[in-house]
C-alpha cells in the first residue's frame, strides 16, 4: 500500500468503486459512532442547533448577539490585507538575510533574530502582548490605535518570521550557477536576485506559502482575545447568550468553506509541479 | 620571478601573472602566466582537474584570487577597488551547462544584460538580440523557454547571451561537453563564425580537431601550471614536455585525436 505504483493503479474503474464503497462504509461508522454515543443527543443540542445556528449565522441585533456570517468578512478582510503586508515584510527579512559583505552583518544579525524570535513565540502571546503591552505604553501615536491595529500587527510580524524562512529556502534551492550567469553579464549583487534569483525561487514556493496562508486564515481568529469582533468572538457572544456551543460551529464551518479550497488548490499546484518537473527531467 | 615588476600592456587583451588559486588547501592554479592578444583564440586543453574552469571563473572575476596580477586591455581589474561588475560587462563567459534563465523566454535572456546593465532601450536590444538570433539560427526560438529548446540551441542561446553586451573578450567552458554529439557541430559552427570576425576568446575544451582547427594558439594546463604553449601545429605535432606527450598520447588512444 501506498507505493507510487499501487497508487497510480487506483485509476482502474474497481478501484474508484472500492475506495468509494471504502469511504461510504468508513463515514457510515462515524456517523453511527456519533448517533450512538452515550452523550450523542447533549452534544447534537448544544453543537448542532438548526435554530440557533440560523441566529449565529444572521446574529440577532435586539438580543445582543453578532452575526457570525458578517463577523466572518472580517476575518477575511484580516486575511487579505495580512497577507500583503506578510509577504512584502518576509521577502525584506529574507533578502536582508542573503545580503553579503561584513558592514551589513549587523543588519544580518537583526533579521535572524527577529526570525528566531517570532518564531520561537506562540502567536497567542504575540497578540496579548502587542494588545495590551503597546498600548499600556502611552506613546504618542504608536499606543492609540484601533485595538484590530494590534492584532493584524501581532499576526504580521509572526507570520513574517515564517514566510520569510520559506522565501530563504527557495532563495537557496536556487542553483549558484544561476546566480554565476547573471553575475558575469554585470548585474549586480542586488539586479542578480531581483531578476534571476527571486522570480525562480517565488515560483517554488508558491505551495508552501499557501500552506502558510491556509493557517494565517485559521488564526485571524485568534485576535479575539482582544475583544475583536470577528466570526470566532461572535461565535463566543452568541454561545453566552444562548447557552450553547452552535456559534462556534457555524464559525467552523465558515472557516472550511475558505480553508479546504486553499488546501486542494495547494495540492494541485504541488501536483503539477511534479508533473512538470518529472517531464523536464525526462526531456 | 615576481609578479610585481611586470607593467601591463593596453595592447594586450588579457595577462595573467602567477595567478594562484586555491579552494579550502588544494592548489588549484598555482601560478598562472598567459599573454592573450587581442584577436587571438587561445585554447586551453588539460586533463580534467587541472584547473581550466577554475582560470575561466577568475579572469571573470567569479571567482577571487589569491595572488598574482590579472590585466585587461592595460587595467589591472585584479586590484583594489576595481568594480567588478563593470568589468564583467566586458568579459562574456559561457558555461558548459548553459546556466540560461529558465523563467524567461530566449529574447529575454539575451535582453536582460543590455536593459538592465548597458540601459539600452528595449526596443534597441530587442532589435539587436534578434539580429543574433537570426546569425545562430535561432529567430524562430525567441519566445520559446530554454526547457523547449534542444541542447545545441540552448547552448547557441546562450553564446548570443553573452554576445549581447558586445563584450571584448569572450571566454568559452567546455562549451559542447554536455551536449549530444550530433549538437556538437551546430556549436562549433558558431564559434568558427565568431574567430572568423576576429572576437577574442580563451577556451577550454576537450575537443582537439576543433583547438586544432581554431585555436591561433593551444595551452596545456597541468596541475595548475601552463607547462606548454605553442601553435596548433607545436603542440599537437611536437609536444616538447613529457606530460604534455603523455596527456596527447591518452587523447589519441581515445580516439579523440
Ligand atoms: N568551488 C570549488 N570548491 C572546491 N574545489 C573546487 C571548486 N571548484 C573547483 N574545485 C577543484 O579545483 C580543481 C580544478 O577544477 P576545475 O573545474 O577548474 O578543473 P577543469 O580543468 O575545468 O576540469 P574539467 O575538465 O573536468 O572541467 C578540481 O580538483 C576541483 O575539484
Ligand atoms: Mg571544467
Amino acid at each position: 500500500m501506498g507505493s507510487p505504483r499501487s497508487r497510480r493503479r487506483l485509476h482502474g474503474r474497481r478501484a474508484v468503486v472500492v475506495s468509494a464503497a471504502s469511504t461510504v462504509v468508513f463515514l457510515g461508522a462515524l456517523v453511527a459512532l456519533f448517533f450512538l454515543a452515550p452523550g450523542s443527543a447533549q452534544v447534537r443540542r448544544t453543537f448542532f442547533n438548526i435554530p440557533d445556528a440560523r441566529v449565529a449565522l444572521i446574529g440577532d441585533p435586539q438580543h445582543g448577539i453578532f452575526s457570525v456570517g458578517l463577523s466572518f468578512l472580517f476575518n477575511i478582510e484580516m486575511f487579505l490585507i495580512g497577507e500583503v503586508l506578510i509577504l512584502v515584510l518576509a521577502m525584506v527579512i529574507a533578502v536582508i538575510r542573503q545580503l553579503q559583505g561584513p558592514v551589513l552583518f549587523p543588519l544580518r544579525l537583526l533579521a535572524i533574530a527577529y526570525a528566531d524570535f517570532f518564531r520561537g513565540v506562540p502567536l497567542i502571546l504575540v497578540i496579548y502582548a502587542i494588545g495590551f503591552g503597546v498600548p499600556a505604553l502611552s506613546l504618542a501615536g504608536v499606543s492609540t490605535q484601533p485595538t484590530v491595529v494590534y492584532g493584524m500587527a501581532a499576526l504580521v510580524l509572526s507570520y513574517s518570521a515564517y514566510v520569510s524562512e520559506v522565501y530563504r529556502a527557495g532563495i537557496e534551492s536556487v542553483h549558484p550557477s544561476q546566480v554565476a550567469a547573471a553575475r558575469s553579464l554585470g548585474l549586480s549583487h542586488w539586479q542578480s536576485m531581483r531578476f534571476v534569483v527571486i522570480p525562480q525561487a517565488l515560483r517554488r514556493v508558491v505551495p508552501p506559502l499557501l500552506n502558510d496562508f491556509i493557517s494565517l486564515q485559521k488564526d485571524t481568529a485568534l485576535v479575539a482575545v482582544l475583544g475583536i469582533i470577528e466570526a470566532n468572538r461572535a461565535a463566543g457572544i452568541q454561545s453566552s447568550t444562548d447557552f450553547n456551543y452552535t456559534g462556534y460551529t457555524v464559525a467552523a464551518v465558515l472557516f472550511l468553506v475558505i480553508t479546504i479550497p486553499m488546501a486542494r488548490f495547494t495540492d494541485y499546484l504541488i501536483a503539477r509541479d511534479r508533473r512538470r518537473r518529472q517531464a523536464t527531467l525526462g526531456h | 620571478m615576481g609578479a610585481a615588476g611586470y607593467a601591463a600592456d593596453p595592447d594586450l587583451a588579457l595577462q595573467l601573472v602567477q595567478l594562484r588559486k586555491s579552494f579550502e588547501g588544494t592548489d588549484v592554479l598555482r601560478g598562472v602566466d598567459l599573454e592573450v592578444a587581442p584577436h587571438e583564440v587561445v585554447c586551453l586543453i588539460g586533463r580534467s582537474g587541472s584547473g581550466k574552469s577554475t582560470l575561466l571563473r577568475c579572469i571573470n572575476l567569479l571567482e577571487p584570487i589569491d595572488s598574482g596580477r590579472l590585466m585587461f586591455f592595460g587595467l589591472e581589474i585584479s586590484a583594489e577597488g576595481v568594480d567588478l561588475d563593470r568589468v564583467r560587462r566586458q568579459i562574456g563567459i559561457v558555461f558548459q551547462a548553459f546556466n540560461l534563465f529558465p523563467h524567461m523566454t530566449v529574447l529575454q535572456n539575451i535582453t536582460l544584460g543590455p536593459i538592465r546593465v548597458l540601459g539600452k532601450p528595449r526596443r534597441q536590444a530587442e532589435a539587436e538580440a534578434d539580429a543574433l538570433l537570426e546569425r545562430f539560427g535561432l529567430l524562430d526560438k525567441r519566445l520559446d523557454y530554454p526547457d523547449r529548446i534542444s541542447g545545441g540551441q540552448q547552448q547557441r542561446a546562450a553564446i548570443a547571451r553573452a554576445l549581447a553586451m558586445q563584450p571584448r573578450l569572450m571566454l568559452l567552458d567546455e562549451v559542447t561537453s554536455a551536449l549530444d554529439p550530433e549538437l556538437v557541430a551546430e556549436v562549433l559552427s558558431v564559434i568558427r563564425s565568431l574567430a572568423a570576425a576576429g572576437m577574442t576568446m580563451v577556451i577550454a575544451t576537450h575537443e582537439m580537431n576543433f583547438a586544432r582547427d581554431i585555436a591561433s594558439r593551444v595551452c596545456f594546463l597541468d596541475q595548475g601550471v601552463m607547462l606548454e604553449q605553442g601553435t596548433p601545429e607545436e603542440i599537437f605535432r611536437h609536444p616538447q614536455d613529457p606530460r604534455t606527450q603523455r596527456f596527447l598520447q591518452s587523447i589519441v588512444e581515445a580516439g579523440r585525436l
